[in-house]
């Protein structure tokens, strides 16, 4: 079996912090935890390449990181490609991730990687890719790299996967048909005497939980600050311009708002399967209240209402994307120098499973701007 | 940040820190059954709550 592998500055011996500016660099052959890697595999596992690279370099310039490695690998063939492990080095997962899954999806290659469960790589690419759970700490290296081997083997041999209790790797958030002995009424009874026995049991439909998220500031001066409205009820201008998805939507749009008073119906629709959007189609503003927000801004409470309002729609939507949504709107924000935001949140209907991914990406904003905008108008 | 939702428990959940609540899942900031003058002034003082929220560093 042939391998290339990547590896940050440290695990490629390099060298510290001070090092993680250093640009790509190709070796042939097995470096640091590679060798272990080899050894676990068994005698017909080669490491051919290993890519060691900078953490900084690595996220500063990724796309370009990415593009040098995959056309190494169009020349040289290789049977899985096997990323870190990274544990919580957060630079390092998000470029092992993203090295794994442009592999994955551009070459059709196997490959494995490793992450702590708090790694944000495992936010961004635990849906693409298998990453098996490496913990925190790196004194458990042999193991982590024994439990990648013996799921990279598998996978570069297309022998079936287990489930991730049973391989060792981060939930992926997939369900899979299997049959049972039991019917599900059964197995709830069960799992519902072990718990109050205070007995083991595991959860087939294990909750999203989430993180606390930092509150940031409160605004100091209002009527200087610059507010925006963000929407994920699927407002759009006619004709959709941006065909933003009224399922599991890919993709938010800005829309301009300057020198109006008020939104018509006319003008817009509604692209959400999720909730009966004849209201809204009736009056927007009882979606993206700009009516009242003009006053406020002509009466002087608030600075000034940003010229445009950001629209995405929030149904049915897996975390990883609403997550990716909810930072580039934050960056977006960020760009224009919003000082506050109310975010109009609608349609979230009834299937808890959903619910909580689709209204997942107000999280992300908070958590982007905290640092900077702790004190926007000070 | 605030949030205006009608679906308050999946905004505790996720964690918003600012939240108030909207008059319902198909008009967050509108109410059709009321006469059109009657529904600005409730969208007034729903945006005047959100805007207060913004301003004040109480988790609500």
């Amino acid at each position: 079996m042939r391998i290339a592998h990547y590896l940050n500055q440290f695990f490629g011996g390099i060298g510290a912090e001070e090092h993680a500016g250093r640009g790509l660099e190709i070796h042939e052959g097995a470096v640091g935890p590679g060798k272990l890697l080899e050894s676990l595999l068994g005698s017909d596992a080669r490491v051919i390449l290993t890519f060691v690279c900078g953490d900084n370099f690595a996220v500063e310039h990724q796309a370009e990181l990415t593009a040098a490695i995959l056309e190494k690998l169009r020349e040289t063939r290789v049977d899985l490609v096997v990323g870190g492990p990274c544990f919580d080095a957060g630079r390092y997962g998000m470029a092992a991730g993203a090295i794994c899954r442009a592999v994955q999806t551009e070459l059709g290659v196997p490959v494995v990687t490793a992450m702590s469960e708090e790694n944000p790589g495992v936010d961004l690419y635990r849906d693409a890719l298998y990453i098996i759970d490496s913990g925190t700490n790196v004194t458990k290296l042999r193991d982590v790299v024994a439990r990648m081997a013996a799921l990279g083997k598998k996978l570069a041999a297309n022998d079936p996967i287990g489930s991730p209790t049973q391989e060792g790797y981060l939930r992926r958030g997939w369900l899979r048909d299997q049959l049972v002995e039991k019917r599900a009424a059964t197995r709830l009874v069960d799992m519902l005497v072990a718990k109050m026995k205070g007995e083991l049991f595991e959860s087939e439909m294990p909750a999203t939980s989430f993180a606390p998220v930092p509150m940031p500031a409160a605004v100091r001066n209002l009527s200087k600050a610059r507010v925006m409205l963000i929407t994920d009820g699927g407002l759009v201008p006619k004709g959709n311009p941006d065909r933003i998805e009224g399922t599991a939507a890919t993709r938010w749009g800005s829309y301009n708002i300057g020198g109006s008073d008020d939104l018509r119906g006319e003008d817009y629709e509604v692209s959400h399967g999720g909730y009966d959007t004849r209201f809204v189609q009736e009056d927007p503003d009882r979606l993206v209240p700009l009516d009242a927000m003009r006053e406020m801004e002509k009466n002087g409470v608030i600075g000034k209402l940003h010229d445009e309002f950001i629209s995405t729609c929030g149904r049915s939507n897996p975390l990883s994307n609403t997550r990716r949504l909810g930072r580039e709107i934050a960056e977006k924000a960020k760009r224009d120098g919003v000082d506050a935001e109310p975010a109009l949140a609608a349609a979230l209907r009834s299937q808890p499973n959903w619910k909580k991914q689709a209204s997942r990406w107000f999280k992300s904003l908070p958590r982007c701007r905290s640092q900077k905008w702790s004190d926007p108008t000070a | 940040m605030v949030q205006i939702t009608s679906a308050l428990p999946i905004a505790k959940m996720v964690g918003s820190n600012r939240v108030v609540l909207g008059t319902g899942i198909v008009h967050v900031t509108g109410d059709a059954k009321l006469p059109p003058a009657d529904e600005k002034e409730l969208r007034r003082k729903l945006v005047q709550k959100a805007l207060d929220a913004l301003q004040s560093n109480e988790k609500q």
